[in-house]
């Protein structure tokens, strides 16, 4: 028997995460100096991950997780490579 | 049926540390401070997160674990660049700050 | 379920298009280029949600890594802040 959910949980959970999303979006749009900007990507980088872990729970495929993991293993590297950028290195 | 209880009290757990992370990306005065609070409350929110997830499936617990041990070492890596890089590009500290090592140790790198 | 993957959804579509607007507007290049970062992002969910999760997994790649870079470098021939 698969796990269904249905609940209170599952919504109070998603709610959570919206609410991140949307003040990580404001502090991304009137950051004043660049590097606010670059640490409200890093943030949304995170947050994205997860929300691709919970879609594939969610969706009830085990494949999804795999797109979690490409996910985790490549996404940091446009944050380093843009911090690199403004330190004068690259 | 407890241990899908478990899971959604993990769930629960990460997404107020997630939501608490960007609260204090948002309030926090200083790219220094926001940088703290965000990176290391959203880091054990993701990780919490995805445990929860792999409670309730516990097919999927490797791949979970997979994923959070990938996430634990690349996140402080980023963020050790952004306060580099910040702190690199003359951003100021807040006029609250009290200490400043990074500069002190610079300092004495030129002399 | 389909209700709470359509507010997913609505939410993210606010995401993507303010990043669009921030891409076109800013006149920092720099800013455009994580603007543009971001929009691969919620792309790539909306991939996942849309059940094609190869492309999701492209767009991962390419769009975070792959174009960021060029665009990288291309900025760093050109300059960083766009002049009227």
């Amino acid at each position: 028997m698969p796990y269904e959910i249905y609940g209170l949980t599952v919504y109070v959970y998603v709610g959570l995460i919206m609410l991140g999303v949307l003040f990580s979006l404001v502090r991304f749009v009137a950051g004043p100096s660049a590097p606010d900007r670059v640490v409200a990507t890093d943030i949304l980088t995170t947050i994205t991950t997860v929300v691709l872990v919970v879609l594939a729970l969610f969706f009830k495929r085990q494949i999804y997780l795999d797109v979690a993991l490409v996910y985790a293993v490549l996404a940091f590297t446009a944050v380093v490579a843009i911090a690199r950028f403004l330190e004068g290195g690259l | 049926m407890i241990q899908k209880t478990i899971g959604e009290v993990f769930l629960i757990i990460g997404g107020i540390f997630m939501f608490l992370a960007s609260l204090g990306l948002l309030r926090m005065p200083d790219v220094y401070n926001r940088m703290q609070t965000s990176t290391k409350a959203v880091t054990l929110g993701a990780m919490s997160s995805i445990l929860g997830v792999g409670i309730i499936h516990p097919a999927w617990l490797p791949k979970c674990i997979l994923i959070m041990l990938f996430i634990l070492f690349t996140n402080p890596v980023s963020a050790h660049a952004i306060g580099r890089a910040a702190y690199r590009t003359g951003v100021k500290l807040w006029k609250g700050s009290v200490c400043d090592k990074y500069g002190s140790c610079m300092e004495d790198e030129d002399e | 379920m389909n209700n709470l993957i359509l507010f997913m959804g609505f939410g993210l579509s606010l995401v993507l298009v303010v990043a669009t607007f921030v891409v076109w507007l800013s006149k920092d290049l720099l800013v455009a280029i994580l603007g543009s970062a971001v929009v691969s992002l919620v792309a790539s969910i909306f991939f996942l949600i849309l059940q094609a999760p190869d492309v999701a997994i492209t767009e991962a790649a390419i769009g975070a890594g792959l174009t960021t870079g060029i665009l990288l470098y291309a900025m760093k021939k050109a300059g960083r802040y766009e002049d009227d």
